[in-house]
């Protein structure tokens, strides 16, 4: 896995997505998702175009349950966009590259933000 | 990828048995094959868990170990794979062009592969819930329902499987058919009826899901005959009501049927359009498995590589 991605865990939620300076892509997903392994190759290139303005975590909902659980994920994979701590918008489901790039382009122009 | 793209011989459009059965058959064949695999490689069967039916495996493969073997065998055979969207094709003249999210690509002919996608029901409240307790993959999303109850609508094969993989997560699952009967094969009906945590609704369909800020919090359910309803407190829908053609990046070119499926020459893959040809669910409103899918897909590699001999 690219160093671009980093792995994100019920212990350091806080400081990697909640505190981060700039918007976080959270991918919540799991080994036996077929649909979740799709999604990170994609996330991993999105990760690599944003480097620096944006950055991308992932976190296994089978070993983070706690993260998952307060987040009300119910469905995976589901990707939400965080900023300053909050969640801006949830992409469920696996989807092509450019509707990432579409919420991060939107929260990176300030249209999304409070 | 080249801004001046070469025309390929043959280029499949989708990774699931019928896509990759074409390469395999296009390739051999000594063709230049490209398959375009799209959002799910591996198609449908990489959210399914045991195959039982699919010939040359005694003991049940699993979906996704199936469709990863069939994906080494394409490249082994020497075709060329990409991950990509087709976002549209341009078939009035050949080569014909697709458009992909990494460029554009020519195809001196192309298999149409592209199955197909569960299909919902329609209801304002099942989109509003969708990822919050509305699901079309058990597979995916029936570990968040450990000793919780749920509902799957729908009396096919894959209602039958959903509910099945479901009884080792949830307390109780409730398998909603507007029918009296199960449509779903023999053997899977037989164990459905046979589970002690299933609850049949005969004759009942989806109403409205319910819900808060939270999610899902139950159902309601109707009798479409005496159009009395009933409400179920429960933390998770599953709908596997069928499923829907992927033909949308066609833009109508091709001729489909009513349902919107590929229309086929009999006993041939041919389309509507001379060089192209389709195969697996896109085409197959009927019989729909792995093994047809595989099965319309080497006809089509097959048809495609003599379309070539035909034409030059």
């Amino acid at each position: 896995m690219s160093k671009k991605i980093e792995i994100g865990t019920d212990a350091n939620f806080q400081d990697v997505v909640i505190k981060s300076e700039v918007p976080v892509l959270v991918d919540f997903w799991a080994p036996w998702c077929g649909p979740c392994r799709m999604v990170g190759p994609v996330l991993e290139e999105v990760a690599m175009e944003y480097a620096g303005r944006a950055k991308v975590v992932k976190v296994n909902v089978d070993e983070n349950t706690r993260v998952a659980g307060s987040m009300g994920i119910r469905s995976i994979p589901t990707v939400a966009l965080f900023k300053n701590g909050s969640v801006e918008e949830t992409l469920v489901g696996a989807r092509p590259k450019q509707d990432f790039t579409a919420v991060l382009d939107k929260v990176l122009a300030g249209k999304l933000s409070n | 990828m080249s801004d001046t793209p070469y025309a390929k011989d043959v280029i499949v459009i989708g990774g699931g048995p019928a896509g990759y059965t074409a390469a395999i058959y296009a390739v051999r064949a000594g063709r230049t094959g490209l398959l375009i695999e799209g959002l799910q490689p591996g198609g449908q069967l990489t959210t399914t868990t045991d195959v039982e039916n699919y010939p040359g495996f005694a003991d049940p493969v699993t979906g996704p170990e199936l469709m990863a073997a069939m994906r080494e065998q394409v490249q082994r055979v020497g075709a060329e794979l990409l991950t990509d969207q087709v976002e549209s094709v341009d078939l009035s003249e050949r080569p014909f062009r697709l458009k992909v999210g990494k460029g554009e690509l020519l195809a001196r002919t192309l298999v149409i592969a592209t199955g197909a996608e569960a299909r919902y029901l329609g209801l304002e409240s099942e989109q509003r819930f969708r990822g919050r307790g509305v699901s079309a993959c058990a597979t995916c999303d029936g570990f968040f329902y450990r000793d919780r109850k749920v509902a799957v609508i729908g009396g096919g094969d894959t209602a039958a499987e959903e509910a099945l993989y479901l009884t080792n997560h949830a307390s109780e699952v409730f398998l909603v058919h507007r029918r009296g009967e199960l449509r779903a094969s023999r053997v899977m009906a037989d164990r459905v009826l046979a589970s002690d945590k299933i609850v049949m609704k005969w004759n009942r369909v989806l109403d409205e899901v319910l819900g808060d800020d939270a999610g899902v919090t139950g159902v309601r359910l109707r009798d479409p005959g005496s159009g009395e309803t009933e409400e179920l407190e429960l933390d998770g829908v599953f709908v596997a009501i069928g499923h829907r053609p992927n033909t949308a990046f066609l833009g109508g070119q091709l001729e489909t049927d009513e349902a919107g499926y590929l229309v086929t020459a009999p006993d041939s893959t041919r389309t509507s359009v001379e060089g192209v040809f389709a195969a697996g669910d896109v085409q197959d409103p009927v019989f729909r498995q792995a093994v047809t899918a595989a099965g319309t897909g080497a006809m089509a590699g097959i048809e495609a590589s003599r379309f070539l001999e035909a034409n030059g």
